[in-house]
């Protein structure tokens, strides 16, 4: 079959600003938009920017608005759009770079803030340190993420505010906070307290139907609240 | 241009390049350069397990680990390397919980193992449980894990700089040459060490289950540098593919009960591997697959095959083999085991097949996998460069893009991710070392000049030309049908006829992009040049060897042949193109090569 496929193009050597192109191209129902894409700039435009990688949606690179909603395109499939023309655009909220090419470095900036590491100066035992299923199951959801951005830049807090450390930097402090090895807690809960960290969250839940990995971002986001509040974990 | 001087330059942010970044920053100044952001790394794909003999569950040694490499290598391995691996593992596995790796855990809280194939009791020849694993995204937390670790100890990142040389003076590693994607602006960075792990090159093949990052970029820069790449002819196919898409369904699936089921409804594997059946090494079971697509016996006649982990199937053929949980009692499963075991294997069918395994069978066929072959390197990550092993001082290499050789003709699963663990790690380690002890030399004016050359020689956007999607078309349609899973003389013949064709046309490029901010086309056309130097040296090596070893099957040479090619290749790409191929002996302790069965 035959989709047209619209993109929102720009080249910052050329275009003063964004303007739409449509191609069409020869598509199987289940074709990845990601494979649509690699049609049209490997037979048609070659000038066509987009980020991709593993190509099954496991490494992040290439969240993109398809039809007005954040979605990684290697996992959205023509068949599920269920329109002629497919619509693909830039995320929202990071500085357009080109074509569907955005500036990811404020989104890593925002996540590398919240201290995403583990901290525990005790001295570890001979193996490992123990942790129970149930402890583990604790922080499983939120270790899923894989750094795609399409929750933070589907945030309308967001866009309103770039300061706001935005969902996916909240469910990278989650992971930690509420890994019973972990020892750091307190204080990545004094920097999610801050004017820009949870309390610019609205539970829009723009972000949890973003997700790709199905992560219950605005669930953790409460989380994370509700410790702020109690000053407890539990 | 713009110039930077570190002690150590790490190329790659995969695992490898994260733990060798990890040491090496510990008391040189790194800088770690990659052309996707680190998270991005195909590390992250990694599903099953890496493998260590905890034993956390049932009785295991080192010793054994060590013999199955040696085993599953085809006796091509160096076994001082492998024994030294297989040591560390229990380690490194530690190190890596204590860094916060969220690893599945036992009931009692210690970290979780599962069985892989080729992984054995060396007494009772049944497979044991080593592959220590975080659910199905065990390779997404260690690329994680690492990043993360990398961030709290401030190493300094160049994201999204692709690498294109590498800078030797009077045979000294001095550094690289990169272009920074998003201005195309030049940059050289001057350093008395150089680690390249650059990954894999599974993208030679049509079908696949490697991003379309992987086009092997360290190993062609170090070819056209004039240095080796060791057993290049042995590719691992792993058996099982998304029918079509390539994506990997783990061997964890199998690891959990799940069988393989020909167009007969029949579990074959019992006929091929009688012993560990569905979980014999990768090689055995692609071959067996092919064997079976070609009687006629694919699904509905078709060139793919059933895996099947829906509980009932698992359970009635765990209970005609007699297998046990840790406790003694008979293995079942239901399905909320499996959907919590393997979560993501469960969401790539929801998503590109429209199936559920609990429900369905998945349609599979083997994939273009792993790289066992690269870089040749010492244990401590050195770069070798000839026979004699003889190293070149500056120039270290780790992961897939490495060549130790721990894997020898087949990687067992698991054994990649320790693989990454313990040389990323002694790579950081000995080139912080040498680099801290070692005078800059200085650069020449015109350092970065190769790396113009081949771009400017891309870069033409005017008049006539192919495309170069085109070119990569041809290569992994010729490479899938005569460099595979079997090959034979005349087919490796024609591709490599095909090849020389392929390079020729390469010269005769027209790209749409002209502009210098994210070029990609450009960039991928310098990608699609390594393949194909890549797909050269490949095939010309495989040609070569004539008998049949771990993953290189020839139609025409069926038999493993010690007497004449127990020994390790070594390829160099001259400039006029011609491959030429010496060897090395294989490094051989306490196991002689024995007949391989499973
Ligand atoms: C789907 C899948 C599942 C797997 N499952 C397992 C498993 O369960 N257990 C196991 O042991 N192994 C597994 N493997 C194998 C294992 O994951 C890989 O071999 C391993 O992760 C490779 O790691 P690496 O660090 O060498 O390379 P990668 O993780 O691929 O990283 C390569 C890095 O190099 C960078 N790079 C490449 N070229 C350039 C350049 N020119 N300039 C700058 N940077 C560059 C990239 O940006 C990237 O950061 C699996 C592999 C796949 C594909
Ligand atoms: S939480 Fe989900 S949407 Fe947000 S960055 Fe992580 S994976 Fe992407
Ligand atoms: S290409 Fe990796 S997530 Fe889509």
């Amino acid at each position: 079959m035959e989709v047209k496929v619209k993109i929102l193009r720009f080249n910052p050597e050329t275009d003063k600003r964004p303007h739409y192109q449509t191609f069409r191209v020869e598509a199987e129902p289940t074709d990845r938009v990601l494979d649509l894409l690699e049609k049209i700039k490997g037979y048609q435009d070659g000038s066509l920017a987009f980020r991709r990688s593993c190509a099954h949606g496991i490494c992040g690179s290439d969240a993109m608005r398809i039809n007005g909603m954040n979605r990684l395109a290697c996992k959205t499939l023509v068949k599920d759009l269920g329109k002629a023309t497919i619509t693909v655009e830039p995320l929202l909220g990071l500085p357009l770079i080109k074509d569907l090419i955005v500036d990811m470095e404020p989104f890593f900036e925002h996540y590398e803030s919240v201290m995403p590491y583990l901290v525990n100066d005790e001295p570890p035992p001979l193996k490992e340190r123990l942790q129970s299923p149930e402890e583990r199951e604790r922080f499983d959801d939120t270790t899923k993420c894989i750094l795609c951005a399409a929750c933070t830049t589907s945030c309308p807090s967001f866009w309103a505010n770039g300061r706001y450390v935005g969902p996916a930097a909240i469910v990278n402090a989650h992971r930690f906070i509420f890994d019973s090895r972990d020892r750091a807690a307190a204080e990545r809960l004094r920097i999610l307290s801050d004017q820009f960290g949870v309390y610019r969250c609205h539970t829009i839940f723009n972000c949890t139907l973003a997700c790709p990995r199905d992560i219950q971002i605005t669930k953790a986001i409460g989380e994370v609240k509700k410790a702020i509040a109690t000053g407890s974990l539990d | 241009m713009r110039f930077h001087q570190f002690d150590v330059v790490v190329v790659g942010a995969g695992g490898a390049g994260l733990m060798a970044a990890l040491y090496a920053s510990k008391t040189a100044t790194t800088a770690v350069i990659s052309k996707l952001y680190p998270s991005r790394s195909h590390t992250g794909t990694a599903q099953g397990g890496v493998g260590a003999a905890l034993g956390n569950l049932e009785e295991d040694h080192p010793e054994w680990h060590t013999f199955d490499t040696i085993k599953g290598s085809d006796y091509l391995g160096d076994q001082d390397a492998i024994e030294f691996m297989c040591n560390e593992a229990v380690r490194a596995v530690y190190e890596l919980e204590h860094m916060g790796l969220p690893f599945s855990r036992t009931p009692d809280g210690r970290i979780a193992q599962r069985p892989f194939g080729g992984h054995t009791n060396n007494i009772t020849g049944k497979p044991v449980r080593r592959s220590c694993y975080a659910a199905d995204r065990t390779g997404h937390m260690i690329l994680q894990t690492l990043y993360q670790q990398c961030i709290k100890n401030n190493v300094t990142f160049f994201d999204e700089f692709q690498v294109l040389d590498l800078i030797l003076v009077n045979g000294v590693a001095q550094g690289v040459v990169a272009i920074e994607l998003a201005t195309s602006e030049i940059h050289v960075f001057h350093a008395n060490a150089v680690i390249l792990a650059t990954g894999g090159h599974g993208r030679i093949w049509k079908i696949t289950s490697n991003a379309y990052a992987l086009t092997g970029d360290g190993i062609a820069i170090a070819l056209r540098r004039g240095l080796p790449a060791e057993d290049m002819e042995f590719f691992q196919f792993h058996p099982t593919g998304i029918y079509k898409l390539g994506i990997l369904i783990t061997e964890g699936v199998r690891g959990e009960g799940g069988v393989l089921i020909n167009g007969q409804g029949e579990r074959f594997m019992e006929r091929y591997a009688p012993r560990v059946k569905d979980l014999a090494s990768r090689d055995v079971v692609s071959r067996a697959m092919y064997l079976e697509m070609r009687e006629g016996r694919g699904i509905d006649g078709k060139d793919y095959l059933y895996l099947d982990v829906r509980p009932e199937t698992v359970n009635k053929f765990a209970a005609l083999d007699g297998r046990t949980r840790p406790d003694g009692s008979p293995y079942r499963v239901t399905a909320e085991e499996i959907l919590s075991k393997l979560p993501d294997i469960i969401d790539f069918c929801r998503t590109y097949l429209g199936i559920d395994p609990v429900q369905q069978p998945m349609p599979v066929q083997p994939t273009a996998h792993y790289a066992m072959g690269g870089i040749p390197t010492n244990r401590f990550g050195e770069v070798v460069i000839d026979e004699k092993n003889k190293v070149l001082p500056g120039l270290y290499a780790a992961g897939e893009t490495a060549c130790v050789s721990v894997h020898g003709a087949n990687r067992l699963g698991t054994n990649s991710l320790l693989d990454l663990l313990v040389f990323g790690k002694y790579a950081g380690l000995k080139a912080a070392e040498y680099a801290c002890q070692t005078q800059f030399h200085n650069l020449p004016k015109d350092v970065a000049d190769f790396a113009l050359e081949q771009l400017d020689s891309l870069r033409r956007c005017k008049g006539e030309g192919e495309r170069v999607s085109v070119i990569a078309e041809e290569m992994k349609e010729v490479m899938m049908e005569h460099v595979g899973v079997f090959r034979t003389a005349e087919g490796m013949q024609q591709a490599l006829t095909k090849l020389k064709e392929l390079k020729e046309r390469f010269r005769n490029l027209k790209l749409d992009d002209c502009g210098k901010v994210f070029n990609t086309e450009l960039l991928n056309a310098w990608e699609i040049g390594n393949l194909l130097d890549l797909a050269l040296v490949t095939t010309a090596s495989a040609l070569a060897r004539k008998e049949s070893r771990g993953a290189h099957a020839r139609e025409d040479y069926p038999k493993r042949d010690d007497k004449n090619w127990l020994k390790h290749t070594l390829a160099w790409l001259e400039e006029n193109g011609e491959v030429k191929l010496r060897y090395k002996p294989v490094v051989i302790t306490k196991y002689p090569p024995k007949e391989r069965s499973y």
